[in-house]
């Protein structure tokens, strides 16, 4: 009997070892594990067996049946993968083939500029004014010490709708507009981005309209050299870590003093290239420490509030930034212009 | 201003300072230059020649053939072609090896047999702008004075080894719009001493009173008119320095007495005008406002009629001149002029700025009267034009100036303190260092204690306050020296408004589901501001005009931003680019009123154009063309956005510009808020461009409109129990209002309606069409049975088949 058990086994591993089929497997596990299979006919006839051996030829029966099962367990595995490998390669496809578009559109050049510097000023804990596009003679200009006749009027032709209203030529209009709303009280602390028109005829670096971004900080002690600090640490978050800024003297009619701001050329690192035109300096800003008269016109006691502005245009920016030759390509809208600025 | 630096240097010690280093420190300290030329422009070789000879050359009519000495030794054979070339005459000659502007190398030529060893040049072939040669050497050589040294180097008697420094003037800095402005500022600059001309005249004994008289009507118009008398003027050109001098500041030569003038304009910044006086017509001067309608003929021969705004001198009865703007033609100098009568005056800016914007007129003169000239100096500008008359047109100045008001005024006195300097500042510069300053600056001050009052010279116009003297003294001291700080004070949090952040919501979510961002321009043309508002046309606002466009093509201010996406789209396709989905935030500009007194309203606004295809994926034949349920789609994923979903409604109408059957109006709570449509198919081809979707939204309505907070509800607990249902509509019952009209009838257990099928066509009935809902029921509290949702659902079927008249299909 052990015998004929013994011989089962190896039969039965023999055939396992072969089979090449689930379907061969489960022939084999049905024919030796069944309850018609050998296996069991064996263990019917251990009645016929002395008592003290039954236990003995009992285990031995067991352990053939475990070994049988296990190998068609583990063989079976292994046929079940070498079929999913057989299936799986043939759904193989070719990786290279282009993936389905997801669209994705992206903000215009200027926009982007102008968000990066907003959300700059924003953590310096500036927030950002709005206002209106038709403005009063008043706002554009007598608010910002430019009385009619000032000569300094000429320094930017404006497209006037009535004698007293026209389309701003600044967004200066909005620090005047939101200091009176301040009646008197500091600090006002703004980024005032928005469209300005001026009669100026379009090529290549002039436009009839176009973006300007102003920044307004009264308060009591606002001093020249905060100016300086707080442009220093913009120009550095803008154009990167090691630049610096050089303050020359200009004229603005709301600004005394006033300044020009140039930012050392991130393109040669003030070594002199074509984009600084070789002076190693990029004129980048207009600023200036508010003048009395205005703050004095928006409801501020001058003696008590001192305050800076400054003033740039994000086309010249975004031109420097990203190389862009002419200003009229911002408003062409050209796809293929538009669709560079994905990262931008 | 252009400023010679040769002439400057008579008047500043530049001794070791170079051109590039003064425009460099000049632009530091406030004034920028903003080029400098050299006038050379790399001449070499250039002598002044002598012609000894000149003959016709044998072979050709229109040739000379001279004999040129340019130095010791023989003469050399020059051929000349100038019909001005003459012996006897000093000439600029180009030797053998010279170089002209441009690298022009001169070298022996033969010219129809003749040999020539040179070239005698004109002042054009020097590099002289043509617009500055005088008339009489426009066609010819040039042809210098007898005076010049043969052999010696032809450029500096022309003033060509010169540098021209460009300044770019801003308009508080009129004091540098002359020789002795800048000579000012290049002292206080740069610590040097500073000599200026001190006129010296030798008067006759006749008085100019005996021939003139002067009155002003208005000391508020004229506060200052003084008037020179000059006689046996013998009128002809000025001399070499002279004219050179003034072409190297952008000035033609025209004669002695103008020259004169034009240089003095340009050494004290005084507008003078030479009068003849034997056609004065008088011996009167009167300054008067001109009369209504009274004209007078002006020096370009234009007739000019003035209005009681205008300031004139007249003779006594009719308008010689308009005041600081131009003279008259009937007392222009001209070569029989032989008694001058000068005019030095100060005239009030604004006076002057209004006539000259009036009638067109900006020269030299008015510019320098509307930006302020040096009160002080009026004067002596007068003598020194007297003096130079005497010196170089033979002149005979009459004893003394016939004037009205005050010839100086006190100088305005302005207080500045040391410490609120460097408290604007954010500096320490020291009271020794103010002092410096100021005296480099030309100021005469007093001090006591911390207050400097200064006493502000007249031809600072642009010191009236003490930030005024602040700003000098800043940058003066250098700007470069301020400290870099950052403010002090209260800590504010800064950030976005609500609807700032909204937009940003808006452009973020258009931009990720494809949507590109445009910007266009405002002002449009009349036409296409009035297309496309998507409003009725008995709502339609007025236009806002422009009152002086530059062109039809922007006139008006936009009502919609559509047009101008159009354009967008226009552009593209025609360079092939079909494909285009594009938004853009901006501003439209609406008014109620006829004639425009009050500010307009301005509606923030978001419009967005489609065209061509949506969706493109070649090799997986995926292509899905832009139609109105990919626009609608894009507008419902917004409104999800900004949480305003359930409250919109889309109202099929019919609009100007757009397809009648593929339009609507977007209602916010009833409330009209925008239009979204296929763009009509007429106007589609009128702008020759594919099929077109469009929306546009009023901005300030949605961002304004208040919105629920966000608020969890508790996900399902329970199964829900869906059921479809198809109906059989009307063609004209809309899906949407049945969609709604479920949703009612079905209560509170009806959690979501939605359409998944709907079919049009073969095997249905004419005029009518199938419309498949999927209904989901749900309650929050138990397992719903099969007989809880029969209930309510059989009461929506026999709703939506007597509200809709609607059969159940198959």
């Amino acid at each position: 009997m052990q015998e004929r058990l013994m011989t089962l086994q190896e039969e039965a591993v023999e055939k396992i070892e072969h089979a090449s089929s689930l379907k061969e497997l489960q022939d084999i596990r049905v024919e030796y594990l069944g309850k018609k299979g050998p296996i069991t006919e064996v263990l019917r006839g251990m009645g016929k067996l002395p008592a003290e051996e039954r236990p003995k030829m009992g285990q031995l029966a067991n352990e053939v049946r475990e070994v049988i099962t296990t190998k068609v367990d583990s063989k079976q595995e292994k046929l079940e993968r070498e079929e999913l490998d057989r299936q799986l390669s043939n759904e193989t496809i070719d990786v290279t083939l282009p993936g389905r578009p997801i669209r994705q559109g992206n903000a215009h050049p200027l926009t982007a500029v102008i968000e990066e510097i907003e959300d700059l000023f924003i953590g310096m804990g500036f927030s950002i004014a709005e206002g209106p596009e038709v403005e009063t003679d008043y706002y554009n200009f007598e608010a910002l010490n430019l009385p009619k006749n000032h000569p300094a009027r000429d320094m930017q032709d404006s497209f006037f709708i009535t004698e007293d209203l026209l389309l701003r030529t600044q967004t200066s209009p909005v620090q005047a507009r939101t200091m009176e709303k301040h009646e008197g009280k500091g600090p006002v602390k703004i980024i005032s981005p928005g469209k300005v028109y001026r009669r100026d005829t379009d090529d290549a670096t002039h436009s009839h309209q176009f973006m300007q971004i102003e920044g307004l900080l009264v308060d009591k002690n606002i001093r020249m050299s905060d100016l300086k600090g707080t442009l220093t640490l913009f120009a550095q978050k803008l154009f990167g870590e090691e630049r610096e800024i050089r303050l020359r003297p200009s004229f603005f009619p709301f600004t005394e003093p006033s300044v020009e701001v140039d930012v050392s050329c991130f393109k040669c690192n003030g070594s002199g290239c074509s984009i600084c035109k070789r002076t190693g300096w990029i004129e980048i800003l207009g600023a200036g420490m508010v003048h009395p008269n205005v703050l004095e016109m928006a409801g501020f006691n001058s003696k008590e509030y001192k305050g800076f502005a400054f003033g740039m245009g994000p086309e010249r920016i975004a031109m420097l930034k990203f190389g862009i030759d002419d200003i009229r390509h911002f408003y062409a809208n050209d796809l293929r212009f538009l669709e560079q600025f994905k990262r931008a | 201003m252009l400023v010679s630096y040769n002439w400057l240097k008579e008047y500043v010690d530049l001794d070791g300072i170079q051109p590039d280093e003064l425009a460099d420190r000049i632009t530091k300290s406030g004034i920028e230059v903003e080029g400098i030329e050299s006038l050379s422009q790399g001449i070499s070789g250039v002598v002044v020649g002598h012609v000894e000879k000149c003959e016709q050359h044998p072979n050709a009519d229109k040739l000379n053939v001279c004999q040129v000495k340019i130095g010791e030794g023989e003469p050399v054979q020059i051929i000349c072609g100038a019909p001005n070339v003459g012996t006897g005459q000093k000439v600029p000659v180009a030797t053998v090896g010279a170089v002209l502007p441009g690298n022009f190398k001169i070298k022996k030529a033969k010219l129809r047999g003749e040999i020539s060893n040179g070239m005698i040049c004109s002042l054009e072939e020097l590099g002289v702008d043509v617009k500055m040669v005088p008339k009489e050497f426009a066609d010819g050589i040039y042809v210098m004075q007898e005076d010049a040294e043969v052999g010696k180097n032809a450029l500096s008697y022309l003033n060509l080894d010169d540098h021209i420094l460009e300044l770019g003037l801003t308009p508080n800095r009129a004091d540098c719009l002359n020789m002795i402005g800048v000579a000012y500022e290049t002292a206080a600059v740069f610590e040097r001493k500073l000599t200026l001309p001190k006129p010296s005249l030798n008067e006759s004994d006749e008085s100019a009173s005996d021939y003139i008289s002067v009155k002003v009507d208005d000391f508020g118009d004229n506060p200052y008119y003084g008037a020179k008398v000059i006689r046996n003027i013998k009128v002809g050109p000025s001399p070499e320095w002279m004219q050179s001098r003034l072409i190297s500041a952008g000035i033609r030569p025209i004669n002695n007495v103008v020259d004169i003038t034009n240089y003095v304009l340009l050494e004290y910044g005084q507008p003078l005008h030479a009068f003849d006086y034997d056609q004065f017509g008088s011996k009167e001067v009167l300054i008067r406002r001109a009369e209504a309608g009274e004209k007078v003929m002006t020096l370009d021969e234009e007739m000019r009629k003035l209005e009681p705004h205008h300031l004139v001198i007249t003779n006594g009865t009719k308008p010689v001149a308009v005041a600081g703007v131009m003279g008259g033609a009937d007392s222009e100098v001209s070569d029989e002029t032989t008694t001058i009568l000068l005019e030095a005056a100060y005239f009030k800016p604004s006076i002057v700025r209004q006539a000259s914007k009036d009638l067109g007129l900006r020269s030299e003169s008015s510019t320098r009267f509307e930006k302020g000239i040096d009160r002080n100096r009026v004067y002596e500008s007068a003598n020194r034009a007297a003096e130079l008359m005497a010196e170089i047109a033979g002149g005979e100045v009459l004893e003394g100036i016939v004037e009205a008001g005050p010839r100086f005024v006190d100088p305005e006195k302005v207080i500045v303190r040391g410490e609120r300097a460097n408290k604007v500042l954010g500096t320490n510069i020291e009271t020794k260092e103010i002092h410096e300053i100021l005296e480099r600056l030309g100021f005469s001050y007093e001090h006591e204690n911390d207050e400097f009052t200064v006493e502000v010279p007249a031809r600072r116009t642009d010191i009236t306050l003490e930030e005024d003297l602040i700003e000098e003294i800043g940058r003066i001291y250098g700007y470069d020296k301020i400290p870099a700080t950052l403010p002090e004070g209260a800590t504010t949090t800064g950030g976005l408004t609500p609807s700032q952040m909204k937009r940003r919501k808006v452009r973020r979510y258009l931009e990720s589901v494809g949507l590109y961002q445009a910007l266009t321009y405002s002002l449009t043309t009349k036409k296409k501001a009035n297309a496309y508002h998507g409003l009725a046309t008995e709502e339609e606002p007025a236009f806002i005009s422009v009152s002086m466009p530059m062109s039809e093509e922007r006139a008006v201010l936009r009502r919609t931003i559509l047009p101008q996406l159009l354009e967008v789209i226009q552009y593209n396709q025609n360079r092939q680019l079909n494909d285009v989905a594009v938004y853009e935030i901006g501003s439209t500009y609406l008014t109620d009123e006829g004639n425009l007194a009050k500010h307009p309203n301005e509606h923030q606004k978001l419009a967005a154009i489609f065209s061509g295809l949506w969706h493109f994926h070649p090799w997986q034949q995926e292509k899905k063309p832009v139609d109105f349920y990919v626009v609608k789609g894009v507008l419902d994923g917004l409104f999800k956005k900004l949480g305003v979903s359930g409250r919109i409604e889309y109202q099929q109408v019919k609009r100007e510009g757009f397809h009648p059957g593929r339009t609507a109006i977007v209602l916010l709570d009833g409330k009209q808020i925008g239009v979204i449509g296929q763009l009509h198919p007429a106007d589609q081809k009128e702008w020759d461009i594919k099929e077109t979707y469009l929306f546009e939204l009023d901005l300030d309505i949605v961002f304004d409109t208040d919105v629920e907070p966000v608020v969890y509800s508790a996900l399902p607990r329970y199964p829900s129990i869906s059921r479809d249902i198809a109906l059989i509509l009307d063609q004209d019952v809309s899906a949407g209002e049945v969609q709604s009209g479920i949703k009612a009838a079905g209560g509170e257990l009806l959690k979501e309606v939605s359409i998944f099928d709907l079919y049009e066509g073969e095997h249905m009935d004419e005029g009518k069409k199938s419309v498949a809902y999927s209904l989901t029921y749900y309650n929050p509290e138990k397992t719903l049975t099969d007989e809880d949702v029969e209930k309510v659902h059989s009461k929506v079927l026999s709703y939506v088949k007597e509200k809709f008249n609607a059969t159940m299909r198959g």
